[in-house]
């Protein structure tokens, strides 16, 4: 199957052929170039490719095909979340009234864009537990900035400028430290115990009068759920510092336990995990954030009310941090994620979570008999499994990644979270059956008796893809990042 | 209830627990304290089947006025463009919509290659020789570019034209205040960015100077004369946001000297969607490519010489730099930059310059409409496909009245500009006919009186 060159449009490109269908001119011509000096004329048409409309399609078509999405097949990637895209989703996102609407529209012509943005912060609201949502945010890592600036506007607010540390935990996704870097903080590391959580001894002793926060994920990256949340929250609370929350987990436990019913001060949430908004290949992503009634006045602005019978924007918010992007959010991946609220309601998204459990539980248990389990205790809705044992016979688990492809498997998040060595870490979701969990824990077993028996097939893996393992170092190396005719 | 994206069965559950070793799904559930476990049902809506879901969201859509029962001159950032019939085709496949981002180069050449595509065809618009896989949106990639070049240049200012859009003024401004970094507006001399101004504010503890082209107003920003005075401090970085539609007919920035261009690329295949999702780009020099935010995707071989395409320059990004990123950014807009890349290959190399053109010669005509209508025109510059008028009533009360005839007005400029009491921003793209600009020219007239 490997050897499979496939051409870029623009060796498809033929100087001549077409695939534009612009409106006529349909007004006198006049000379554009006699009032705009000549040095504002472009010279060289940017190469652009020349293609028909059916070579476009052929085009895309054949990408789509040395692709792989959740529709494809599995994608048990640790920490993504990479449930199912449901169809209505994008049928309802794409319905004219919505697709086709101006941020700059009066609001009075966007009430039903306005009550759908509304009802999704009152939802997740709910969710969350907790006092007020912002829609603004556009990922998961602009959240956490977006609520690392109201933490920070919230101590400078009280004269307190001598809050520069935010403290992340060492299995921290590193979307935490860069986002408290660019908030302006200084990133400090807590250890994880042998447990596989926060240490809380270590903890005491990185807090201080100089903590603005502490950022956590809630089942952490090791899937295991922070037992200790309140007494974590209470030394931060009692140094006088914020509880971050990382949604990125948040699918592990809706309708067991909220962020803001623990003590959590400020959370972000990934729309495009939890609630169905598609990866779409990298993104668009949405990262809501939610807020304690302390942190409320910081909100972003324009925060959306209602009125009466009437959603408005309101932008009379003097403690507000600002923009964070213009417009009002990722509205597109918003309503896609209400429309996934509102057809599992409470009762639809507790099964999620208590299936994604279900899910995890089960693969861990019958996988931990080939792999090393470094934290074994009943995992939340993911967990980390150690490649160590294969290690040791000369198979790394990027091998074993590797080796999955050849089942047609997309493989888990690997060498996540750090302080675990030759990681793999495995998240199922709610949306795959048993049947399909089975076929992968089948080709996991086979794999790890490879390693054993047969390491090489490992090692030079894959062997079915349409291109094999690629040169990485020299692609850094000798940057190509454009095509040049 | 039943769920129609939960497979598990009664069946299924039984023989996972019994695997695991545990009777109930809750105690799998006991490590939750139970002074944080939550009691009883969330409170939210019942849940909707899915006709009576589907017919729910469409009547919630259809209070809203969209732009294909309206006829709109409002732009202002976000403009309303005709979109080919492929790109919802291409986009559509879900072996695009829902991969993730493509970490395993060998099942995600396609997602790979569209991107490599994608950045070529940026660099091709801006004249730079680097553009990323994308950005949120043009306004946070213009506050990246901003905090790049305060940590390039080790300065801590940096000069913003107030002909810069005012929502990308705001995103930049909280940017800024989180890396220290102070921005000193540059005000306007007749709807361009005053130079005298930019010229006394020039010194060497510039990082970077910002500008718009064509600017807010849809004025075309002389970025020649910009480049001379910026060429006088050395290492001070010229940022350039530019509508990459309009590219298509002016001299890209790369051309006049530019360290950075950035925009938004929602003109090329994307709807409005109320403001998102849009695609930022983020174009740079070879040597700012080892500090870039966000994915970049480079062309390699694979272990028997075939040419593939792989996630690259890593060490930039969060999730191997950490705190030492370039940025935090981690998810970005591929998709989006799909749907553009599949318009711009539907628009090709020569369509490009036609559209643009179309675009300049409606709003020139637009503009001689309104003049010919009474209606007073207040900058007289080469604009792109935007102009101001300046009207005897409020913006909005105008609006309200175009409404009623079926028109969504143009943008209101004393939002944020308090001077410009009474000025529309008015925007013609390609879609709009002879007759809906003379309809539209009719009717402000009358209003305006």
């Amino acid at each position: 199957m490997a050897n499979q060159e496939f051409p870029l449009i623009f060796e498809r490109s033929k100087e001549g052929r077409t695939s534009y269908s612009l409106p006529n001119l349909d007004v006198p011509e006049i000379d554009l170039n006699a009032e705009l000096d000549d040095v504002y004329v472009r010279k060289t048409p940017p190469e652009l490719p020349e293609v028909s409309e059916l070579e476009i399609m052929r085009h895309y078509t054949g990408l789509s095909n040395r692709n792989y999405g959740v529709d494809s097949g599995f994608y048990p990637l640790g920490s993504c979340t990479m449930k199912y895209n449901p169809k209505i989703n994008e049928d309802v996102a794409r319905l004219e009234g919505f697709s086709h609407i101006h941020p700059y529209q009066d609001p009075k012509t966007v009430q039903g864009a306005m009550e759908m943005l509304y009802d999704l912060q009152t939802a997740l609201k709910e969710i969350t537990g907790m006092h007020e949502v912002s829609l603004q945010s556009a990922a998961g890592a602009h959240g956490e900035w977006t609520a690392l600036m109201m933490i920070r506007a919230f101590h400078e607010a009280n004269g307190d400028f001598g809050r520069t540390k935010v403290i992340v935990p060492d299995s921290a996704h590193g979307t935490n430290p860069a986002s408290a870097a660019v908030a302006g903080f200084e990133a400090v590391t807590v250890k994880t115990n042998e447990k596989g959580l926060v240490d809380l001894e270590d903890l005491k002793r990185v807090v201080g009068n100089d903590t603005a926060a502490l950022m956590l994920t809630n089942p952490n990256t090791l899937g295991l759920f922070e037992t200790e949340i309140m007494e974590m929250a209470e030394i931060v609370h009692a140094a006088g510092g914020k509880l971050y929350y990382d949604g990125a987990n948040l699918n592990a436990i809706m309708g067991y336990t909220r962020p803001g019913d623990m003590g959590f001060d400020a959370v972000h949430l990934n729309l495009h995990k939890t609630f169905t908004g598609p990866h779409g290949g990298g993104g668009p992503g949405s990262g809501p954030v939610g807020v304690s009634k302390e942190l409320e006045p910081f909100l972003p602005k324009p925060i959306i009310t209602k009125k009466e019978n009437e959603y408005v924007f309101e932008y009379d918010r003097p403690q507000s941090i600002g923009r964070v992007k213009p417009y009002y959010g990722n509205f597109g991946i918003n309503l896609r994620a209400y429309t996934y609220i509102r057809t599992m309601g409470a009762e639809g998204l507790k099964k999620v979570s208590e299936y994604a459990v279900l899910n995890a539980n089960y693969m861990m248990r019958k996988l931990e008999k080939a792999y090393e389990l470094p934290y074994n205790q009943h995992c939340k809705h993911e967990f980390v499994l150690s490649g160590s044992r294969q290690k040791k016979l000369g198979v790394r688990t990027l091998d074993i990644a590797k080796r999955l492809l050849d089942f047609n498997y997309h493989p888990p998040t690997i060498y996540f979270p750090l302080n675990v060595e030759e990681g793999l870490m495995i998240e199922p979701t709610e949306t795959e059956s048993k049947e399909t969990l089975d076929g992968f824990i089948d080709a996991m077993l086979r794999i790890a008796e490879e390693v054993e028996n047969n390491p090489e097939v490992v090692q030079e893996a894959p062997h079915n893809t349409i291109v094999k393992r690629m040169d990485e170092t020299t692609a850094a190396r000798k940057p190509i990042l454009r095509y040049y005719k | 209830m039943e769920f129609r994206y939960l497979p598990m069965t009664e069946t299924d559950q039984e023989e996972m627990l019994q695997t695991i070793g545990v009777s109930t799904t809750d105690e799998l559930f006991s490590d939750i304290p139970s002074s944080v476990r939550f009691q009883g049902e969330l409170n939210l809506k019942k849940p909707a089947n899915e006709y009576e879901l589907k017919k729910e969201l469409t009547e919630m859509a259809n209070k809203n006025a969209s732009l294909k029962q309206y006829t709109s001159f409002l732009g202002a950032g976000v403009y309303d463009h005709f979109i080919p019939s492929v790109v919802d085709h291409v986009i559509s496949r879900s072996e695009f919509y829902t991969a993730y981002t493509p970490y395993q180069p060998e099942i995600s050449q396609g997602e790979l290659q569209a991107i490599f595509e994608f950045q070529t065809m940026i660099s091709e618009l801006t004249g730079m020789p680097v553009a990323n896989s994308s950005m949120y949106d043009g306004g946070t990639s213009l506050a990246e570019a901003v905090n790049l070049s305060a940590a390039q240049t080790k300065r801590r200012k940096v000069l913003v034209s107030q002909a810069v859009h005012p929502e990308s003024r705001a995103v930049i401004e909280t940017y800024a205040r989180g890396q220290n970094v102070e921005i000193v507006e540059i005000g306007l001399k007749n709807g361009l960015t005053d130079l005298d101004h930019l010229e006394q504010e020039l010194d060497d503890t510039i990082a970077g100077v910002v500008i718009q082209y064509p600017n807010f107003f849809g004025q075309i920003e002389p970025l020649q004369k910009v480049e001379e005075l910026i060429k006088q401090q050395k290492k001070t970085m010229f940022i350039v946001s530019s509508n990459p539609l309009a590219l298509g007919y002016l001299t890209p920035p790369g051309e006049f000297g530019a360290d950075i261009v950035v925009g938004d690329t929602q003109v090329f295949g994307i709807a409005g969607q109320f403001g998102g999702p849009h695609c930022g780009y983020f174009a740079t020099t070879e040597k700012l490519m080892r500090k870039v935010p966000g994915r970049l995707v480079g062309q390699t071989k694979d272990e028997d010489g075939v040419r593939g395409f792989v996630l690259t320059l890593q060490a930039r990004e969060q999730h191997i730099r950490r705190d030492k990123a370039t940025s935090n950014i981690c998810s970005n807009q591929a998709l989006n930059a799909l749907a553009s890349s599949v318009a711009m290959s539907s628009i090709g190399k020569h369509g490009l310059r036609k559209m643009a053109a179309l675009n300049m010669q409606k709003t020139r005509y637009a503009i001689e409409q309104c003049k010919a209508a009474g209606l007073e025109i207040v900058y007289e510059h080469p604009s792109f496909n935007e102009f101001v008028v300046k009207l005897s009533n409020s913006v909005p009360a105008i609006n309200d009245k175009l409404f009623e005839k079926g028109i969504i007005g143009g943008y209101d400029l004393e939002r944020n500009y308090p001077e410009l009491t009474g000025h529309m921003l008015i925007a013609v793209t390609e879609i709009r006919t002879k007759e809906d600009i003379d309809t539209f020219v009719k009717e402000l007239g009358d209003i305006n009186g």
